[in-house]
């Protein structure tokens, strides 16, 4: 795998960080930020992870910094300012390979830093392909995908991604990202490109264009969103008939809130989000953090997140003991962007196409959306 | 101050100047007192002017600087971009051999310290691909350096070891230090320090190990003694062994000296790698002209490429040229915000007018409590007072459930009053209205009203009286808050981005946007130094046309 031959030829580099991390071993901070993302998903971090490891450690304390949405930049400043604050950070992996190539998250070495599944399975296998980024370590994979209104689309309720499209069978306004990544991929998909060759065509002028012409048909009738509590919003208020928002998002609309509201995951993208570390931590706080992430990530603590929140773990070995949801009471394993139930059509986040395309593609996106 | 001091004694006085009771003239002397009560008055003003200084003049020209500033490339790439000068890009062709070397010397040295991707990010905003490009190559240049080392290394083990490495090219004075050096003694290593002549004689090797040996003790901190050397090294020894001073070697006495005559016999016949070739392998975006413009384009350690993409132009052959036009945006979005924030700024002088004039001239008491219902919306958090627009705004909110309640939308055609430039419109003239109110308030309250009477008794109509009595006085505080509400209203971009939608998004949504998500900030100081230039310059047209003298905050 590709993963594997970076990890050897970055290895030697590592080696000479990790007699840093033995030397403070017996010398370790007392206190960790953790920074992420706020509201219930930083909840299931908080019981699965930090309560857990802050009994098995007293005299230990733990703080939360909601800022992952604007950690990339925060952290730039902190760099720039030589002070960085924050001993762990929660992102979604875009975030954290720009961050890598960016030297501003530390590189990690998979085995000798993260927990052994139960079978001894080394933590590289465990997380396999998972391990898009030398620096990110992921917790779980969540999927962007379409919710509907049961009670505003008639009887024949959409089940394809190209439903979104169709503006006669189902009128009313949709809810869709305000950036061009899986906008554009959806687009082409409902305009006939076949799903393998989606990514050669959106790398052309000319499959942009088309990817764009394709918005361009349901455009007066889109409401952008940029946070993800957006689209659940819209739904529950009535003021779009279909929206796309993260998966966990729609399942508290339709469990917790119980919302007429339904899943729509054809066509659904997968994506990741995980730890990474920020490069230059002191030797006693980096010894902490490296204490704190080995047990939180282990396939139990991975696990247990998912009693919380129905985004599914990132290792394989944690998926058997998915179980149910810890308040509800409910099977969490339906519910699970990964379920094959609902995994029959799915995309994976393509990391190396967007962290190319990304600045020239969002230029003609931005453009065309303030025509 | 000194000159009306001069002129009032001058006249009359034709015996010589006046002198102080000191006996010095009286002019150099009252000089003197008035320096010193200035240097007093700076000193109390000191520190003020220093925290101004350091916490927010330099903070921005610091930002402000990021918009030309460019030394990435040429700090990343210096061999590259030094034999890159004199490429003739307009050939057509792509540059040769000894580019390719240089590239992939300074790529080898940057994937080392983790900077070749940071340099790919950069590039990626002039040329898609960039940022896959240099990650790949970051990868594959230590398999071009492997080719050497491991012919090398076949050929005679000795070349495997760090020691013998550093036993050649270490000067004995620091091979002494080093070797009874430990490193859980807690001293410091012992500089790196090159055998004399040994330049001389490996010239290239002895270039690169000095890199290699620095960033071994210092920025790694491994004891450089037994730290095998890169792959780098045993590419540049080849290029030694088989260059024009390899005659030289000869000369060479030192520890090792069989081994390496021994290795300038073997390598006349080693296999060799073909630079241009191998980069061609790892991408063939490095064979075709695109990436070679853009490196060139930008190995200036000054640029002018954020500010051309900051008006939607692109550097291209034939010197600046705008963008294709499914690409230019940032003028539309310079000319909306302009055009919005003087709407929000005439609709808050239509809404605050009539409620200034009512608080000025209501009794006291009143006027104080109805200044608080001004004041209320301070008070609460911006968000939550965007948020609650949203509600009140879209289709199936308040404003709208109403109207149709009265009849006068129809269910299926409801107004769309949010997530466009009405939404942003109404809600920031909301936010920004105790901005335009207070001045107001402050300005009318200094109106004597007794003006007013005196117009009427003359005759004048209510109108007349208003119109050109009442409103001339008022002037100073419409100046006032449209000042502050324009600007205020340039820069704001939470709201928009809540309410906006895609046609009531302000500039400032994609400086925010380049700030924190993209991280091109050399375009985002671009667009910031050109509204903070527009700014200034609407801010001296305004002082041109009405004159800032003409501006009160108060009484």
């Amino acid at each position: 795998m590709k993963f594997t031959t970076t990890l050897l030829a970055t290895s030697a580099l590592i080696g000479a960080g990790t007699f840093a991390f033995a030397d403070a071993h017996g010398n370790m901070a007392n206190e960790m930020t953790l920074v992420s993302w706020g509201g219930a998903y930083q909840a299931s971090q908080d019981k699965a992870y930090l309560q857990p490891y802050l009994e098995n450690n007293p005299g230990v304390t733990g703080v939360w910094d909601e800022s992952s949405n604007e950690a990339v930049a925060k952290l730039r400043a902190m760099n720039e300012a030589g002070n960085i604050t924050w001993d762990l950070v929660d992102v979604v992996a875009a975030d954290a390979i720009r961050l890598c190539d960016e030297g501003l998250a530390m590189e990690i070495d998979a085995d000798e830093m993260l927990a052994d599944a139960p079978d001894g399975t080394p933590a590289s296998e465990d997380f396999g392909d998972l391990l898009v980024s030398d620096c990110f370590i992921p917790q779980i994979v969540y999927s962007t995908t379409f919710g509907y209104r049961t009670d505003m689309v008639g009887d024949t309720p959409p089940t394809k991604i190209c439903d979104v499209f169709d503006l006669e069978a189902y009128p009313g306004k949709r809810a869709l990202e305000k950036r061009p990544i899986n906008n554009m991929e959806w687009a082409l998909l409902c305009d006939g490109v076949a799903k393998d060759e989606v990514y050669d065509v959106l790398a052309t002028p000319e499959g942009q264009e088309k990817a764009l012409a394709k918005l361009d048909t349901i455009k007066d009738n889109v409401i952008w969103w940029s946070a993800g509590a957006d689209t659940p919003q819209l739904l529950a208020d009535g003021e779009v008939v279909m929206g796309s928002t993260y998966n966990g998002r729609l399942f508290s609309v339709i469990e917790e809130q119980k919302q007429p509201v339904a899943m729509l995951w054809d066509a659904q993208v997968f994506d990741l989000d995980g730890w990474i570390i920020p490069a230059g931590l002191p030797a006693d706080r980096l010894a902490r953090v490296k204490d704190f992430v080995k047990f939180a990530t282990d396939t139990q603590r991975l696990a247990d997140q998912s009693q919380y929140i129905s985004y599914g773990p990132a290792r394989l070995s944690s998926a058997p003991m998915v179980g149910k949801h810890a308040d509800l009471g409910i099977d969490m394993a339906p519910h699970m962007p990964t379920d094959p139930k609902n995994a029959t059509n799915t995309f994976l986040y393509n990391y190396e196409f967007w962290a190319d395309y990304r600045d020239d593609i969002d230029a003609k996106f931005q453009a065309w959306l303030a025509q | 101050m000194s000159d009306t001091v001069d002129a009032t004694n001058t006249p009359g006085e034709k015996s010589g100047p006046v002198l102080a009771a000191d006996g010095t003239p009286l002019k150099r002397s009252l000089r003197r007192a008035l320096r010193r009560q200035k240097m007093s008055a700076l000193l109390l003003i000191a520190p003020l002017l220093i925290f101004i200084l350091i916490t927010f003049i330099a903070p921005i020209a610091d930002m402000l600087f990021r918009s030309v500033e460019n030394e990435i490339v040429q700090d990343t790439l210096p061999r590259t971009t030094a034999i890159l000068e004199t490429w003739d890009s307009e050939s057509g062709s792509i540059p040769d051999a000894p580019v390719f070397k240089a590239l992939y010397q300074d790529i080898f040295i940057a994937q080392e310290r983790k900077l070749h991707t940071r340099l790919g990010s950069r590039l990626n905003y002039e040329l898609t691909g960039a940022s896959s490009l240099f990650r790949k190559s970051g990868r594959g240049v230590g398999d071009i350096g492997e080719v050497y080392q491991d012919q090398f290394e076949d050929m005679n083990a000795f070349w495997k070891k760090g020691e013998n490495w550093n036993d050649i090219l270490g000067s004995d004075a620091w091979l002494a230090e080093i070797k009874s050096w430990k490193k859980s003694s807690g001293q410091a290593q012992p500089p790196f320090e090159l055998r004399a002549d040994i330049a001389e004689i490996l010239p290239e090797t002895a270039a690169f190990y000095k890199i290699f040996a620095d960033f071994t003790q210092n920025e790694k901190n491994s004891n450089l003694y037994k730290k095998d050397p890169w792959e780098l090294i045993y590419s540049s020894f080849y290029d030694d062994l088989t260059g024009a001073n390899a005659a030289r070697i000869d000369t060479y006495t030192g520890p090792g000296a069989a081994e390496l005559s021994e290795a300038k016999t073997a390598a006349a016949s080693f296999e060799t790698v073909d630079y241009k070739v191998a980069f061609g392998d790892i991408d063939k975006d490095w064979v075709k002209m695109p990436i070679w413009d853009t490196i060139r384009a930008y190995s200036p350690r000054f640029t002018n490429g954020y500010f051309l993409n900051a008006v939607d132009m692109q550097k291209s052959e034939d010197g600046p040229e705008l963008r294709p036009e499914n690409q230019r945006i940032y003028y539309t979005l310079f000319m909306r915000t302009l055009f919005m924030s003087s709407v929000i700024t005439i609709s808050c002088i239509l809404l605050g007018y009539p409620v200034g004039w009512i608080l000025a001239n209501l009794p006291a008491r009143t006027a104080n409590l109805l200044m608080i219902l001004v004041l209320l919306p301070f008070w609460t958090s911006l968000l939550v007072r965007t948020s609650a627009w949203k509600v009140m705004l879209q289709q199936q909110g308040v404003v709208n459930d109403t109207l149709v309640w009265l009849g006068i939308v129809a269910d299926d055609s409801r107004l769309a009053l949010i997530n466009n430039q009405t939404g942003t419109i109404i809600a920031m003239t909301h936010i920004l209205l105790p901005f335009m109110i207070l001045p107001l308030y402050s300005v009318m309250q200094t109106i004597p009203p007794s003006y007013l009477r005196a117009a009427k008794s003359l005759g004048a109509t209510n109108w007349t009286a208003f119109w050109r009595v009442y409103f001339p006085q008022s002037v100073p505080g419409i100046g006032a808050g449209s000042i502050l509400v324009f600007i205020l209203s340039i820069g704001y971009y939470i709201t928009p981005e809540i309410v906006g939608g895609t046609t009531g998004t302000f500039i400032s949504n994609r400086i925010a946007y380049h700030i924190s998500s993209s991280l091109n900030w050399g375009l985002a100081a671009a667009l910031g130094a050109i509204l903070l230039a527009v700014v200034l310059g609407l801010y001296y047209a305004y002082d041109k046309i009405v004159g800032i003298d003409n501006v009160k905050l108060g009484g």
